[in-house]
């Protein structure tokens, strides 16, 4: 099997407890995450990422349409800890997942719960540190460290558990830039290195840049699906779902507005350089022969 | 004013004391109170002080550092003393107005001082020497025969280790919050005790807010983890008693002994 997710139709809403009103924060959708792959879920703030994350290891279940992990169906209960299993979840405070003194002991924290015998759970624990690279942190305690060992501390204890599958909900979003690039290093290694599936929930688009395939939110429903290159020249439907472009596409945009005709998908600076060279050369070219 | 919680303070080390198994070191501190109240006269408190002096000097921990766990109760030793100086009813030896000094109230104020002292004392030794997590899963492995009878031993161990880890979180953001409201012009540390304790409230209630709402992260965090309670949990570090623990017990018994002797003896003071 190809797909370690399968979302088919997915709908959620919930309740509002004092009025009654049932507010519909997904609204039908379909989704297939692939063995092995870098997975970007974008969009604005309410268009429903996190509570897609969240389906994605049965915190939350479909009010209809279906969520299958790795060939089982999120709706079965009896099923639950082996759906947890298999997705490691990170979220957006490091602080406030994180439930042991000390790091070791935290990253062991799942692998106990799930009754690993004990010479297993020093082997996990000590493998989950060196793929993060936190291992000469492991008896510190974890209000010491910066926030972006923290979330690597919070990797590794997702990591712990051997999962199939690593979520993460806007794990950068409280970091300071140093921070943000550790952690999206250690994330585009375990993909590149050990062939970590990853869903990355984030509205940084430098991020959603690395990833091999971007999807964007918005209100509940897939707008755009595609590779980075594919998505992210579709500068004013970006910008009409309230998000923003990376810098280095968003100026090529505006000079082929001035009718440059210049490829519209470079992603980053050096690609963007590289076009502009390359437009100036074929300029330079044409000027002398004329 | 935060600075000054010196709670769970823990001085790693390798000493006797230190690998001493906690379950030990709990019962051997439980035992040290039942001793602290049940001694009846100042030869047995000259016995608990050698054992004291005795286990500091193996544990490698300074005495200063002992003795400064006493400061923040110093004003509660002292009211103790004095209340029991002065109230206690019996054979006058000084008087001054409606103040009298008794005899039994000098015994009695002398024997409340030193119980405190001793108690205090003891129990420090024992967070000094031991990390909390040891501490808290000493309490789990205790209290787990009472799970017959519905102690819900494994919870109570969790809540301490979540508090342990949550309490620097929750000074930091106190320090945040009271930041936060001295910028906006409140002040928080002047006027009388009223209005100090009125400038509290702008900074207790965001911070239980705060705190409400990183319980429920946490508690989704342990979910994906696959928390479901103490039942089919193994441990990353088993406890395990070895042959130190055999003589802290043997130590421990030698001087309940030596206490029960005493007291029979030298009788009540």
């Amino acid at each position: 099997m190809d797909n370690i997710v399968s979302i088919n139709n997915l709908v959620f809403e919930y309740k509002d407890e004092e009025t009654g009103e049932r507010t519909r924060v997904l609204d039908g959708v379909s989704l297939d995450v692939r063995r092995g792959e870098f997975l970007a879920v974008l969009g604005h703030n309410g268009s429903g990422k996190s509570t897609l994350a969240k389906h994605m290891n049965a915190i939350l279940v479909p009010t209809s349409g279906s969520v299958t992990v790795d060939g089982l169906d999120t709706a079965d209960d009896s099923k639950l800890f082996d759906i947890r299993r298999r997705v490691g979840m990170v979220f957006q405070n490091p602080d406030n997942q994180m439930v042991a003194t000390i790091v070791e002991e935290d990253v062991a924290f799942a692998p106990e719960n799930l009754g690993v015998p004990r010479d297993e759970i020093r082997r996990r624990v000590d493998e989950a540190l060196e793929i993060v690279g936190m291992s000469a942190f492991k008896r510190h305690a974890p209000h010491m460290l910066s926030g972006g060992q923290k979330q690597r501390v919070a990797i590794a204890g997702a990591l712990a558990m051997r999962p199939e599958l690593l979520v993460m909900d806007e794990p950068t979003a409280m970091l300071d830039p140093s921070g943000r690039a550790e952690v999206i290093e250690t994330v585009k290694k375990l993909n590149r290195e050990n062939g970590m599936t990853v869903v990355l929930i984030t509205h940084y688009m430098d991020e959603a840049v690395r990833a091999d395939r971007v999807i964007v939110l918005d209100s509940g429903r897939i707008a755009l699906e595609g590779t980075p290159k594919e998505v992210f020249p579709q500068v004013e439907k970006l910008t009409a779902l309230g998000l923003d472009v990376p810098q280095s596409t968003y100026l090529i945009y505006m000079l082929n507005k001035q009718g440059l005709g210049l490829d519209g998908t470079a992603l980053n600076d050096e690609e963007c350089a590289a076009e502009l060279l390359r437009a100036l050369e074929k300029r330079g070219k044409g000027a002398r022969g004329s | 004013m935060l600075k000054d919680i010196t709670l769970g303070q823990y001085f790693p080390g390798d000493s006797f004391i230190h690998r001493l198994d906690p379950r030990t070191k709990i019962l051997i501190i439980i035992a040290y109170v039942v001793m602290v109240f049940l001694i009846q006269n100042f030869v047995g408190y000259i016995a608990l002080a050698l054992f004291l002096a005795l286990c500091v000097a193996v544990s490698g921990i300074s005495p200063k550092c002992l003795i400064r766990g006493l400061k923040p109760i110093l004003v509660f030793i002292v009211f103790t003393g004095i209340f029991n100086l002065f109230l206690t009813p019996g054979e006058e030896i000084w008087r001054w107005g409606f103040l009298k000094i008794t005899v039994e109230g000098v015994r009695f104020a002398a024997f409340m001082v030193l119980r405190l002292v001793f108690l205090i004392l003891g129990t420090s030794l024992l967070t000094l020497t031991t990390s909390p997590i040891a501490l808290t899963d000493g309490m789990e492995r205790l209290l787990s025969p009472f799970k017959k009878v519905h102690l819900p031993a494994h919870e109570i161990a969790m809540m301490m280790t979540i508090a342990l880890r949550f309490i620097p979180t929750l000074l930091d953001e106190t320090d945040k919050i009271m930041k936060a409201q001295s910028a906006r012009g409140a002040s928080i540390d002047s006027g009388n005790i009223f209005s100090r304790a009125k400038a509290m409230v702008p900074i207790l209630i965001p911070l239980f807010i705060s705190a409400f709402r990183r319980a429920d992260e946490l508690a989704t965090a342990m979910e994906c983890r696959c928390y479901r309670g103490g039942e089919g949990r193994t441990r990353l570090y088993e406890l395990r008693f070895g042959a130190v623990d055999v003589l802290g017990w043997i130590y421990m018994a030698a001087l309940l002994a030596a206490i029960i002797g005493i007291n029979m003896i030298f009788g009540k003071f």
